[in-house]
């Protein structure tokens, strides 16, 4: 069963690309903020996304809209790669101050 | 401190799920409490361990390494749950009698319950290392509220965990061991729709379809019922075509080896009188 997962992945890893070069766009957590607020981003392309945390606390990426759940260590920095994304608003927060701390990526 | 009640509580609460379910799983298996609380005591510091190193993990494999960490514990998780299940659909036909056996013969037993212990170790350390992180945030204000809050978290989430076994036990062992099975097999294809979108996350795979249904208007997995069916039985309101694919395909899967190994041209087993 091992062995199947790991052919499943290959096979699906074959039918993309780990690209170097996707457009990048940068989002900053600072004082426990989204900078900037609203990212926008181009529809219907992949993309990746660097997110740099400059709080002395970790965080958490998390949106439903994006299908994405991820830390991100103080003074850390992650990326997290997006598929092709239909024009909207996306919102997303951070999990450990989820009142607080929410964002909106404009596809458009 | 209700905040961070909450987040304890839902954490907490989709480890103790598993737990209760494996627990319910092996009921008169002698030792299994044993190897639970080791699973259980060795993913606590596991989560403490993975937090510590989440800098370092970060960094790994281009910023994805914690992705990657994650499909690896969800992955296992499927082969471990799934594994256990077709085993026991195999000894099904007297259970009961099987697993007192399985308790008194030590190597297979141990075998047994020391995967079981990994599965519910897996599952306290992905939970757990969320709690200690995000913890570790809140710690910059006031710390006692947040220590009441958390513990406030922890013992409800196992209350509820506890009475959720409690109403397993109700049930005769055999109809105890096909619901959980069922309910095994469904969390393990949760796992692998979890695991496969950690690999889209770290952009290895793409998802291959967005929102293939959206049914979030009717249940949300973000909180409430929802949240717990997605722990319980792999729901999610707006899975991508590898969630998806992931989760009937370990269905599958784990159905067609179950059949495959009950085949009818296998030998009887020992004749028990």
């Amino acid at each position: 069963m091992r062995a199947f997962f790991f052919l499943t992945v290959l096979m699906l890893c074959g039918s993309t690309a780990y690209a170097e070069d996707l457009p990048v766009f940068n989002l900053t957590l600072k004082n426990h903020a989204f900078v900037p607020p609203e990212l926008t981003v181009p529809a219907g392309q992949k993309f990746k996304l660097i997110l740099a945390n400059e709080d002395p606390s970790a965080a958490e990426f998390e949106s439903s809209d994006l299908d994405r759940e991820k830390v991100v260590p103080a003074q850390g920095t992650i990326t997290i790669f997006f598929d092709p994304l239909d024009p909207g608003i996306y919102n997303y927060f951070d999990d450990f101050h989820a009142d607080q701390t929410t964002g909106k990526l404009i596809a458009k | 401190m209700f905040a961070a009640a909450l987040i304890v509580f839902r954490e907490v609460l989709e480890a103790a799920l598993v737990v209760s379910i494996i627990l319910a799983a092996t009921r008169g298996v002698s030792g299994r409490s044993a190897w639970i609380a080791s699973g259980i005591l060795g993913g606590v510091a596991g989560a403490a361990l993975v937090a510590s190193l989440t800098s370092y993990l970060a960094s790994l494999f281009e910023g994805t390494g914690q992705d990657i960490l994650n499909a690896v514990i969800c992955f296992v998780a499927v082969v471990l749950i799934g594994w256990h299940v077709i085993w026991m659909n195999k000894h099904g036909k007297e259970i009961a009698s099987e697993l007192r056996r399985l308790g008194h013969n030590i190597k297979e037993g141990r075998s047994h319950l020391s995967m079981l212990a990994i599965v519910v170790g897996l599952a306290v350390m992905r939970e757990g290392s969320e709690v200690v992180l995000m913890l570790e945030g809140l710690w910059s204000g006031s710390s006692t509220p947040l220590l009441l809050g958390s513990f406030l978290g922890l013992i409800l989430g196992v209350a509820v965990g506890a009475l959720i076994y409690a109403g397993f036990t109700f049930l005769p062992i055999g109809k105890l061991f096909r619901l959980t099975n069922g309910l095994l097999v469904m969390i393990a294809a949760g796992m692998a729709a979890h695991g496969a979108n950690f690999l889209v996350q770290a952009g290895l795979i793409s998802a291959h379809g967005r929102r293939i249904w959206d049914t979030s208007h009717i249940l949300s997995d973000q909180d409430g019922l929802g949240q717990f069916l997605g722990a319980l039985i792999g729901y999610i309101a707006r899975p991508n075509g590898v969630e998806v694919l992931g989760y009937f395909l370990t269905i599958t899967l784990i159905a067609g080896l179950i059949f495959w190994v009950n085949r009818p041209s296998q030998p009887l087993s020992n004749n028990r009188m």
